[in-house]
């Protein structure tokens, strides 16, 4: 290159690198780019960013929680959790009336409504949608059957029928009572999406560019990028939405969402780390969410496999260990202390039940009875990735482990690659590991039963905790419709796994967001699909 | 010199075809079913089967090999059990993120990395040396995940130069067209998103370049010293040729050999080294789709995914190898 050159492609790096950083100055930096549309109105654009990018759009092909926060907002339910609960409340269906012996269920729809391709919802639209996922099959209309427990004529299969009887009527007729039902239907997979629309696009193109009734329309989607939803005119609920447009971003490092968040590049930050809280609190332009908790963080004994074959030794794992110590230290306090197998929002709680306290002697004396005064060896098996009910699986396990050793237990920490730590323990093959558990539905049998009950062992009853009371308990409680006499089933059962110790409950953890201060209304939803409607920037 | 290009391409053969062997074997080595562990448990039998089906599971091990590579052929990379999209389809705008960032990257390992080696080597012994050398020390050893955050928290939220995350400005994203969005802006004559483009660029391009650049400089350093104390260069000197371009021009042309492979293998690397930055600085691109992928066990998401990066890998390889014999005229194939 001859002198020239060199000239010349100096003086490009030095203009080059002089405008970009010095652009910064001219639209306000960083923070700036948030800030295009203060001068005049307020901001009327969410940037959401999360962890990852959702999976699909059609919320019944789903099963992640990234997939739903986009859905919840582009379709709607026949009925809806509240703001904050879930509690149900109306959705699309103004109201409904129950049968007497639970059978039928009869909903009338709300008058006016609309799918974004301008259809009418009416009853026929209501059940083509349950017909569709009727027919399916379980790798593809997951949460169907998990909630509703099969497809057409299986033995399971708790929806008898579907039918219209009128233009606005849809009536529901059941095989068998099932107490939540209405919780089942309220579920973002079963949101009501345009019969034309997937008619016309099929699954695979519905999945794609999703129209529902919700207070958002689908707009584009570009793969780990971006998902835009824009307003839609004609929704039914009068002045709602109160946002133009919600972008979702997807950021997968938490303290990386957070600088974007400060910086102003996003609004609403989900996902904070705990540890990350206090610095949240103390700026002024940042505001903290607190999700209710519907999750629980627990230590699985696996029943099948000596000595956690011996219910006093797994009493004495629980007297051993010291959640609080574990709360206060790895969740930054941001987490209640778990007792129980379910968290305390959930209707049916057992209060009365006194957790197993902190208490090293006893938990001797305890392994004595059972045999093993000298102690044992046993693998702990650790969480390789955070999880919402477990920032940090590793530092957990050897907090356990230390106050393990105090009572002469030794454990050597384990750990595998996520899926294959699921499949194993699954298998039976963990003596002990950690795991948790975020709800579906708000109901107790979403924990109870779907834990801890014999029907899912080999599933998510990775204990192998087999018990044929508390078995016949929790499937009298799915049908009965009392809600008291419900909820006083749960308690009993939970009282029974208190005494037969499969779990360790370690806590339940209150999940964190943040969000630019001026962002009003927003309620973080304990199912964690948060409803964008009523949000707006001051 | 079209000669050795061809053989060069023939020897590729080979090559290529362990590479898809390899890339095949993957799925065979999972223990057990592959269908049952892809679908997970509570997969229906039906489904299964379908799965042992389109994988083609239930042939002897050699045709399945064969069927692969007369799909890969035909431009077929299997589909994504995750998204249910054909991956051909979608590997592209992943990619594309990730040339454009290793492009960035490598552009800015190279002018500095080059130079500072150069200088280095010009004044050895000097500050300069010494700083550019421990300065390369760091670099090399540098954690990018703590450079990343790091890098965020000087750059956006203190001094509020640059923006932290992503490719573009999601309040007003570009219009993509061949996904490489400097290019796209470009064509559609948005240059301030060009800008936009290139501010987003600059963090995740520095942490990417780190260590490449350091390893250059070293590579450089060295190489240099050595051309310099030849004759030739000697000769330069006493006959009173500028030292600017004795450095530049003479002993540069000599010594850039070993550095060009260094920046071949350096590029190479890049696009597996992504997938840190493109996680930390939330970027959509080839490293973080099949991160994704074996988190979520799409088993031909990562298949294709590892396939396409090793063949760009080995293509890098043949244009650093094409290269030399342009730089160095002396080098002959014959």
């Amino acid at each position: 290159m001859n002198k020239k050159a060199w000239l010349l492609f100096f003086i490009l790096l030095l203009t080059v690198s002089t405008a970009l950083f010095g652009c910064s100055s001219d639209n306000g930096g960083g923070a700036g780019e948030g800030e295009n549309n203060e001068g005049g109105d307020a901001q009327d654009t969410l940037v959401f960013g999360r962890g990852g990018d959702s999976v699909g759009l059609d919320p019944i092909t789903v099963t992640d929680g990234e997939s739903f926060k986009v859905t919840k907002n582009i379709f709607e339910t026949l009925v809806e959790f509240g703001r904050e609960d879930t509690e149900i409340n109306p959705g699309l269906a103004a109201e409904w009336e129950i049968a007497e012996d639970g059978l039928t269920y009869t909903f009338k729809l709300q008058e006016g409504v609309t799918f974004h391709d301008g259809e009418p919802l009416n009853a026929e639209a209501v059940v083509y949608n349950f017909d569709r996922w009727a027919q399916g099959t379980e790798d593809k209309f997951y949460y169907y059957k998990s909630m509703f427990g099969g497809f057409g004529d299986d033995e399971g299969h708790v929806i008898e029928s579907v039918t219209a009887t009128d233009d606005m009527t849809v009536e529901f007729k059941l095989k068998r009572p099932q107490a939540p039902f209405l919780k089942n239907l309220a579920m973002s997979p079963f949101g009501i999406g345009s019969p034309k629309a997937i008619d016309e696009m099929g699954d695979e193109g519905f999945n794609e560019t999703p129209v529902g009734t919700g207070p958002f329309k689908f707009v584009e989607w570009k793969r780990n990028e971006r998902i835009v939803i824009e307003k839609y005119e004609d929704y039914w609920q009068e002045g709602l939405p109160k946002l133009n447009q919600v972008i979702f971003r997807s950021i997968p490092e938490n303290s990386a969402r957070l600088n974007a968040l400060t910086s102003g590049e996003i609004d609403l930050a989900d996902g904070v780390n705990p540890s990350d809280s206090t610095q949240i609190e103390d700026n002024a332009e940042l505001q903290l969410f607190e999700r209710p908790s519907m999750n629980v963080g627990y230590l699985g004994l696996t029943t099948t496999r000596e000595p956690f074959d011996d219910p006093k030794v797994r009493q004495a794992m629980n007297y051993a260990i010291d959640r609080q110590a574990i709360v206060d230290a790895f969740f930054e306090g941001r987490a209640e202390v778990a007792k129980n197998p379910m968290p305390s929002v959930i209707a049916g709680y057992n209060d009365d039940i006194e957790g197993y306290e902190y208490d090293p002697e006893k938990a001797k004396e305890l392994l004595k009875e059972a045999g093993l005064e000298d102690g044992f060896e046993m693998d702990l098996w650790a969480m390789p990735v955070p999880r919402p009910y477990m920032p940090d699986g590793q530092k957990v396990a050897e907090a356990i482990q230390n106050n393990l050793s105090a009572v002469g237990i030794t454990a050597e920490i384990v750990t595998y690659e996520w899926a294959t730590y699921l499949d194993k323990a699954r298998l039976g093959e963990a003596d002990a590991f950690l795991l948790g558990w975020t709800g579906d539905n708000g109901d107790a049998d979403n924990f109870l039963y779907v834990l801890l009950d014999q029907d899912n062992i080999g599933s998510n009853n990775y204990t192998y905790y087999e018990n044929q009371e508390v078995h016949d308990l929790l499937i009298e409680a799915q049908s009965e419709v009392d809600e008291e006499k419900r909820n006083q089933i749960y308690m009993e059962a939970q009282e029974m796994i208190h005494e037969d110790a499969p779990w360790v409950p370690l806590a339940h953890s209150t999940p964190l967001m943040a969000g630019s201060a001026a962002l009003k209304d927003f309620v973080a939803h304990p199912t964690g699909s948060d409803a964008l409607a009523e949000v707006y920037f001051e | 010199m079209l000669q050795y290009i061809m053989r060069r391409l023939l020897q590729l053969i080979p090559v290529l075809l362990g590479m898809t062997f390899i890339v095949f074997l993957i799925i065979r080595a999972i223990p057990g079913d592959p269908a049952v562990v892809i679908l997970g448990q509570q997969a229906t039998e039906e489904a299964v089967a379908a799965l042992r089906e389109s994988l083609g599971l239930n042939n002897p091990w050699y045709i399945q090999y064969f069927e692969y590579l007369k799909n890969l052929f035909t431009g077929d990379l299997g589909q994504s059990i995750r998204t249910r999209t054909a991956v051909n389809e979608e590997i592209w705008p992943y990619l594309a993120a990730t040339f454009e960032l290793s492009i960035f990257a490598i552009v800015i390992a190279v002018v500095i990395g080059v130079n500072a080696g150069i200088i280095s080597a010009w004044f050895q012994n000097s500050w300069f040396d010494y700083t550019a050398m421990v300065l390369a020390l760091i670099g090399v050893s540098m954690p990018i995940f703590w450079l990343g955050l790091m890098m965020q928290y000087q750059f956006s939220l203190q001094w509020d130069w640059l923006p932290t995350t992503g490719r573009e400005n999601v309040r007003d994203p570009v219009n993509a067209i061949t996904n490489l969005y400097v290019l796209d802006t470009i064509i559609q004559g948005r240059f301030d998103q060009t800008v936009d483009v290139l501010r987003h660029l600059v963090m995740p391009g520095l942490a990417l370049a780190t260590i490449p650049m350091a390893i250059i400089a070293r590579m450089t350093r060295s190489s240099m010293l050595e051309v310099m104390k030849s004759d030739y260069i000697r000769t330069a000197r006493a006959k009173g040729e500028k030292m600017f371009w004795v450095v530049y021009k003479h002993s540069l042309k000599n010594a850039v050999i070993p550095v060009l492979t260094v920046i071949g293998l350096q590029t190479g690397l890049l696009l597996g080294g992504a997938i840190l930055t493109e996680t930390i600085f939330g970027l959509p691109g080839i490293g973080r789709y099949i991160y994704e992928a074996i988190s979520s066990r799409d088993y031909p998401v990562i298949q294709s995914g590892i396939l396409v990066v090793a063949f760009i890998f080995v293509m890098i390889n043949l244009i650093v190898d094409i290269l030399y014999s342009i730089v160095d005229p002396r080098i002959r194939y014959s």
